[in-house]
């Protein structure tokens, strides 16, 4: 560098700092009790001592009434659609090939969306109120995640109207 | 200007682990303290809530959009954030009140440091092209700055350690506190360096928690019918990042803020310094003009426990927990940012003129 | 009552993909700089420095204000840094106005910016946690879902989209500054763009930007005394909800709604399209133009699309109440910037100072900002005259 002339040198412009933090990442109490429930192949959600609406995936509080939820309550892994995008761009930290549909699925039971994705389905038939079930791995691959549903697929079952969404029991949509 | 009241003070255990908990675990146990103590039902009955927190402690991108699920902000309320310590949402929510457009406010702070390495997690707070990427974590700037200190004279190790030993007896009596016991500054000399020329007791702890506070309008906190205390003052002032330019063995912005607040109107019965660092402890006090007559640290200060994001906001609420109790009329709060204290707040927290 | 306030000053830079040439600090000074100039004021005039931006992750700088002290001429002065996710700008902007308008401050700076080059923004927004599907796939991936939801709803034709992505586009022609600069665009070259979540298609959505925006509010006294007119403030509102809830209105949000009925109380404005000359507002993609349209109460509910389709909102069809003349998120986005971006081209309106994209003779315009999940709103409502 001194022996050089500015003129003989390119301009640096930038550097590489690369940054590496290591996390020791706790999920919550309530995302943890969820998450070993799933381990189990058990879906739940927890319900609002004040207003009723059943959470999932848990997160310990009523987000609208602003109070901790302890009641636990087992769900469905049947759910019903209550929106998609087909993504057609890969997603950083994810191998699954685009283009792949992402959901907002309600499961039965529940009163709130989680995001999962969608598959055994002609991307074109998707549509609002479908009615999906969830698509399990094999037993001996279940961990603590909601990757143990690889995804869900569409059941044989009317579409459920609009304004019930969000609405159905744990018991089911008879149409 | 509106005279604006402190009604509400709660914070949690200082831990070194919270387990478990996710944000809105930490948050909700602490502002269900502060509504009880205020005699409210969630933050619909204030008119503007403030938090201030920090993604890169727990490591995740919008930390305070979480916290939001633990306020019942249905139907939307207003509300505001500072990537900052909470005593900073303090400053923004009194501007609200002071225009007129709110005459009460929740703030909180809340901080998960455990799950990473805090002081290299703040490494990456300095300069991003010169300081950054060399990694200088915050216990080895503060280091330097003990140095310099000490080599200068201007404090000595037999000071630094009877900061942390009167740190450790104070907060014996600290419900909250993490670090607490009977330690004399014999015990602290003791120790081996831990990072030249501090021991592990010249340095805060690594601790999760969460604080809150309410404060309003001196109108509304009569009629709610609360005790209260008046800040009477408040000021804050930011310095020069690069620390080679700084005259590290004192604190300007300190100083001045101090000045603009208003500290040296009164007497100071009481002072709540955050000082993540022994030494810094004695920087502060001596750019605050505080003497023999003020009680400093009666909490154990951040020594006991360092509630990232909320300890600032925890100065300001243990000042005002003693004045309430009619411990003290007058006290000065601290809060702190950057490396070696680079921006520094003052706050002048009084007793109310009834009570006087 | 509030103090009254004006901007005196704006100041951006040119925003574009990666702005290599400078600093993150060259960056936000290039900006305060430019502020200052059209204030023709300097730093020393300064009480206060309110700074903005989105995620720290962004730059992969922790408290990047902390670095920033100098290079914004803060030293010894107080310092503030607002984050409030994509509304960030609009925030800090309301934020600085407060130092004013609470009488503490006579004349303060405020500074919004983001350096999306720096590092990965996508991987920002979405970096991978353990326990959770990683199905993000960036805003769009959030935001096309609820899209869609508003496209069954309203019942609107599927090229509204379409229509906002190439007035918006067109519009940021006439600014110099913008990101995308396509005065050639067209509806079939939008149309046949690579459809990224679906009904989301590339030309819908944003760009990723570097750039910065700036600001100088002054107190009622020095206002008046400002050489070019100010742009008084004449309402100010912010309102946040949570990101989920059970039965949370998504495509016409509650926050939203009560936000703009609060800034609009301020302003005396009783019907938004007739009493409102302009209006800035975050349509990060494009078919949140006829969203917002209905959530700000300019057309009702389920008739958003009609006043896109007709030309209401765009300048070159001499539409009566232009969305955007800028080119808006859609031609520019700064993340931690378009929200005060919006709130300074509203201010650039009302003061006569928007060059080729001036909708003649604005007095009243609107500044908009949201962020999170749709749950976040800034708005201020600024007038050429003091109201």
């Amino acid at each position: 560098m001194s022996e050089q002339t500015t003129e003989n040198t390119d301009v640096i412009t930038g550097i590489e700092a690369p940054i590496y933090l290591k996390y020791n990442f706790t999920a919550g109490a309530a995302p943890a009790r969820f998450l070993t429930q799933v381990k189990e192949g058990v879906l739940t959600g927890q319900r609002c001592p004040q207003c009723a609406q059943v959470y999932v995936p848990p997160r310990g509080s009523c987000a609208a009434c602003g109070v901790p939820t302890e009641e636990e309550v087992v769900l469905s892994d049947k759910a019903t659609v209550q929106s998609f995008t087909i993504v057609s761009i890969p997603i950083p930290g994810n191998s699954i090939e685009p283009p792949f549909v992402v959901a907002n699925l309600v499961p039965d039971g529940a009163n709130i969306s989680f995001i999962h994705l969608m598959s055994e389905c002609d991307n074109a038939d998707v549509h609002i109120g479908q009615r999906v079930q969830g698509v399990w791995k094999p037993q001996e691959e279940w961990g603590y995640s909601m990757d143990n549903i690889r995804y869900f697929k569409p059941l044989d079952e009317p579409d459920v109207p609009v304004e019930k969404i969000g609405k159905i029991p744990v018991e089911g949509w008879e149409g | 200007m509106k005279e604006i009241a402190i009604v509400g003070y709660q914070q949690s255990d200082a831990v070194s682990d919270a387990g478990a908990c996710n944000e809105v675990e930490l948050i909700i146990p602490v502002i269900s303290k502060v509504y009880d103590q205020v005699g409210i039902k969630n933050a619909q009955d204030v008119d503007f809530v403030c938090s201030g927190s920090c993604d890169y402690l727990q490591g995740a991108a919008f930390a305070f959009v979480m916290g939001v699920d633990a306020l019942g902000a249905v139907p939307p309320i207003k509300e505001s954030h500072v990537e900052m310590d909470a005593a900073w949402a303090l400053y923004e929510s009194m501007l609200k009140i002071r225009m007129g457009h709110a005459d009460s406010a929740l703030i909180y702070g809340f901080g998960k440091s455990s799950p990473g390495e805090l002081p290299i997690v703040l490494s990456q707070q300095l300069d991003p092209y010169y300081l950054a990427p060399q990694w200088v974590d915050t216990i080895s700037l503060a280091a330097m700055q003990a140095r310099l200190m000490l080599d200068k004279g201007l404090i000595s190790e037999q000071d630094m350690a009877e900061v942390v030993s009167r740190s450790r007896r104070n907060a014996l009596n600290n419900p909250h506190a993490q670090l607490a016991g009977d330690v004399s500054v014999q015990d602290v000399l003791a120790q081996e360096t831990y990072v030249s020329p501090l021991r592990k007791a010249d340095i805060c702890p690594v601790s999760d928690g969460a604080s809150a506070m309410v404060i309003c309008t001196v109108e509304k906190a009569k009629e709610w019918g609360l005790p209260y205390a008046v800040i009477s003052g408040i000021d804050h002032c930011i310095e020069t990042h690069n620390p080679g330019m700084r005259d590290l063995t004192d604190s300007v912005s300190t100083r001045k803020a101090a000045e603009n607040a208003g500290v040296h109107n009164g007497a100071v019965d009481v002072a709540e310094l955050y000082a993540p660092f022994s030494h810094q402890e004695i920087i502060l006090a001596r750019a605050l003009g505080l003497g023999d007559a003020t009680s400093v640290n009666p909490s154990g200060g951040v020594l006991a426990g360092n509630l990232m994001m909320a300890s600032g906001l925890s100065r300001i609420g243990e000042v005002f927990n003693r004045i309430v109790s009619g411990e003290a009329q007058r006290g000065v709060a601290h809060a702190t940012s950057g490396p070696c204290l680079q921006h520094n707040l003052v706050t002048v927290i009084e007793q109310a003129k009834e009570a006087a | 009552m509030a103090n009254l306030a004006a901007v005196v000053g704006t100041g951006q830079t040119s925003y574009t993909t990666k702005r290599g040439d400078v600093s993150i600090a060259g960056l936000v000074r290039e900006a305060a700089v430019n502020a200052l100039n059209d204030a023709e004021l300097t730093w020393d005039d300064i009480d206060a420095v309110i700074v903005g931006k989105a995620p720290d992750m962004f730059e992969g700088v922790i408290m990047p204000e902390i670095y920033l002290t100098d290079a914004l001429g803060c030293n010894g002065k107080p310092m503030l840094r607002v984050h409030t996710a994509g509304s960030v700008g609009g925030s800090t902007a309301l934020v600085a106005a407060s130092h004013v308008q609470s009488g503490t401050f006579k004349r303060v700076l405020t500074v919004a910016f983001e350096k999306q080059s720096e590092s990965n923004a996508m991987w920002a927004l979405s970096n991978p946690q353990p326990f959770s599907t990683h199905l993000n796939a960036g805003a769009g991936g959030y935001f096309a879902p609820i899209i869609r939801e508003y496209m069954r709803r309203s019942e609107a034709p599927y090229d509204v989209g379409i229509k906002v992505a190439v007035k918006d586009r067109l519009h940021g022609a006439r600014n110099p500054l913008a990101h995308l600069q396509k005065p050639d665009i067209t509806m079939k070259e939008v149309e046949e763009s690579f459809m990224l979540w679906d009904p989301i298609r590339f030309l819908e959505s944003c760009p990723s930007s570097d750039g910065a925006c700036a600001m100088v509010i002054a107190n009622e006294e020095l206002a008046e005394q400002a050489p070019r007119p100010p742009a008084w403030i004449r309402g100010v509102a912010m309102r946040s909800e949570p990101t989920m809830y059970a039965g949370r209105e998504e495509v016409n949000p509650q926050a939203g709604r009560d936000c703009a009925a609060d800034v609009y109380k301020q302003a005396g404005i009783k019907d938004p399209r007739k009493d409102l000359d302009v209006a800035e507002v975050y349509v990060p993609f494009s078919w949140y133009e006829p969203m917002w349209l209905e959530n700000l109460g300019f057309a009702p509910e389920g008739e958003g699309w009609k006043l896109t389709m007709e030309g209401a909102t765009s300048l070159d069809e001499g539409g009566d109440i232009p969305w955007n003349p800028s080119g808006g998120v859609l031609s520019s986005n700064p993340i931690g910037a378009s929200g005060m971006i919006r709130f300074a081209e509203a201010a650039r309106q009302v003061r006569g100072d928007a060059g080729d994209h001036q909708v003649e003779g604005a007095k009243l315009a609107l500044g908009h900002a949201y962020g999170g999940g749709a749950q976040f709103f800034a708005m201020w409502v600024v007038g050429s005259e003091k109201g």
